[in-house]
């Protein structure tokens, strides 16, 4: 007995690893081998036909790729900027204590509310309708704080003694963070922004609201107009369809496509990551 | 370019970086404003009592009821079930790759489990239909495993990278000492962690489980996909629950603009602004003390 017991005991936490694993397998497994069927270059190419139980996925690929720039675009600028303010120029006041507890509260607010928010802001208070920009402002709202954490983080992994060579040969604080500190932050600072971008490109439930649709003929592409996305069309596709078990084929190479995409920014990340640690961090 | 005029683009990038600062607490301070104003609309016209201790949703019955107790009770009931599989997981995979796991598993499970993390939450309420739903109708004998049950698994699902991570650095961040001593007076590997290591990293793990409860909260399309919605009073875990963040995706499409019935999925938002507010506010509490305890 005395000898067995190590063995249920090491046992037990290999058992939920093992579950953690065999999740991951299963869900990595059924969505490859159901998807990969209805995958074809047809399929990523073309326009659905038939309400949406023949064709392809283009349009909602071309919504989700222009929602997640649009949601760099509004997010990055803002959330680099105050990641600066906090981390090189802000001292430890209420303003900044403030700051920090609003950045770790929006982290935690659910994203549905998000929704709402970019509803009744976007939307309605600002007159921008359920279009493309309304939901990538909301997407970018949701990144925010995500954006601003792994900046700062970045920042703070570059050594003060960059900073004070730059300000000793001259340099304004502004110029040592433009040319020095940023440069240097540079690989950090996008590992984390595409991750959060991975993310975002995969929410459904902060874009229900404020602009995406079930099918659009004539994606323009214009920031004024309703879009499709692929997480979106998954759900509608999955649970809204009129003959639900006849396209549940496209739902699953949907769902491969979408998996692919969320999974390819997180190889963008850790590529970027792995290329900058290979090259050795900055002077330590 | 001039020294004066360096000078003053230096002043200028300064004042744009802090206003960026300030712009983000006037975010947090928009969603708050936002929630309060509509939901005092609503309140206005129905009595909050009312609305907290209502046991039926029914916006478009006749009568009309709002009552958020059974909303309540769907995502407390969800989140309870997902918790009591993920938590004892959870640990187990944390304590397994901290304390037994060679650095070559650990090159495994690590990404590993930010695949799983990475994965889109309308993609897990995608199985939960088609792979879940039909196994857990089959088992226990229902027309359709779309119930609370279903839902509870795929959260404990998308909460389990959450837990496992921050425990796992809970339990790295033991001070050795503590182990050696642990080693020192005869006990045995599983002794300490369990005895030694796991107690003395409690807050960081408590800390854990207040992240994993709150991303289980506030997840929306899992439990709308996955749940089965219906609006009756929720009978346990093989039933069909509709949860707090179901119903405002679900009815906030339908609604007409500025009508009570919009206002009230407005009063819903703010419930659980406030209930997740909470599981965030104790999950730092038990952050701070952890951090204190070791850095001492």
């Amino acid at each position: 007995m005395k000898r067995l017991t190590p063995v249920i005991e090491w046992g037990t936490l290999l058992l939920s690893t093992g579950i953690v694993v065999f999740f991951l397998v299963v869900i990595l497994l059924d969505l490859t081998i159901k998807g990969m069927p209805a995958l074809s270059w047809e399929f990523i190419s073309t326009f659905p036909t038939e309400g949406m139980t023949k064709g392809g996925i283009l349009p909602a690929i071309i919504g989700t790729v222009l929602l997640t720039l649009i949601t760099a675009a509004a997010a990055a600028p803002f959330g680099i900027c105050c990641a600066i303010y906090l981390n090189e120029y802000a001292a430890e006041t209420w303003i900044t204590k403030l700051i920090r507890a609003s950045i770790r509260n929006l982290a935690g607010i659910p994203s549905i509310i998000y929704g709402l928010f970019g509803l009744a802001l976007f939307v309605q208070g600002l007159g921008m309708g359920t279009s493309l920009l309304s939901a990538g402002l909301t997407l970018g709202l949701l990144s925010l704080p995500y954006i601003i954490t792994t900046t700062e983080e970045a920042l703070r992994r570059i050594p003060n003694s960059t900073r004070e060579a730059a300000l000793a040969v001259g340099a304004t604080q502004f110029e040592s963070i433009r040319d020095v500190v940023l440069p240097s932050a540079l690989p950090g600072i996008l590992t984390g922004l595409v991750l959060t971008l991975s993310r975002a490109a995969g929410e459904t439930a902060p874009i229900l609201f404020t602009g995406v649709a079930f099918y659009i003929n004539n994606p323009t592409g214009y920031l004024n107009q309703e879009f499709m996305a692929l997480p979106y069309h998954l759900y509608m596709l999955s649970t809204q369809h009129h003959s639900i078990e006849e396209v549940r084929p496209l739902a699953y190479g949907t769902a491969l496509v979408l998996l692919c995409v969320v999974f390819f920014l997180n190889l963008t990340a850790f590529y970027i990551r792995y290329k900058h640690n290979k090259n050795g961090p900055r002077a330590h | 370019m001039k020294l004066l005029q360096r000078e003053r683009i230096d002043f200028a990038m300064k004042l744009i970086f802090q206003v960026t600062g300030l712009l983000v607490i006037a975010v947090l301070g928009g969603i708050f404003f936002m929630l309060i104003w509509n939901s005092s609309a609503f309140f206005s016209e129905v009595k909050p009592w009312d609305f907290i201790t209502g046991t039926q949703w029914n916006p478009s019955g006749d009568p009309i009821r709002y009552g958020i107790l059974p909303l309540l009770v769907s995502t407390f009931l969800v989140t309870l079930g997902a918790m009591i599989i993920a938590i004892p997981i959870g640990i187990g995979t944390a304590a397994f790759m901290s304390e037994y796991a060679g650095s070559r598993i650990k090159n495994i499970m690590k990404p590993a489990i930010e695949m799983l993390a990475a994965i889109p939450s309308v993609a897990i309420g995608f199985l939960g239909i088609v792979v879940l739903s039909p196994g857990l109708a089959s088992i226990a004998g229902l027309s359709n495993g779309l119930n609370a049950l279903n839902g509870a698994i795929l959260l404990a699902v998308m909460a389990l990278p959450t837990i496992i991570t921050v425990t796992e650095d809970a339990l790295q961040g033991v001070p050795h000492s503590f182990k050696e001593a642990s080693y020192g007076v005869g006990a045995s590997k599983w002794e300490t962690l369990t005895k030694v290591v796991i107690p003395s990293a409690a807050p960081g793990i408590l800390a854990a489980v207040m992240l994993g409860v709150g991303r289980a909260i506030g997840e929306t399309m899992t439990v709308l996909m996955a749940t089965g919605n219906a609006a009756a009073f929720p009978q346990g875990f093989f039933h069909s629950v509709r949860t707090m963040t179901a119903t405002i995706a679900i009815e906030m499409g339908e609604v007409p603009f500025q009508t009570t019935h919009y206002f009230a999925l407005f009063a819903i938002a703010s419930v659980l602004f406030l209930i997740t507010l909470i599981v965030n506010v104790i999950g730092e509490y038990f952050v701070n003390k952890f951090r204190k305890f070791h850095s001492s």
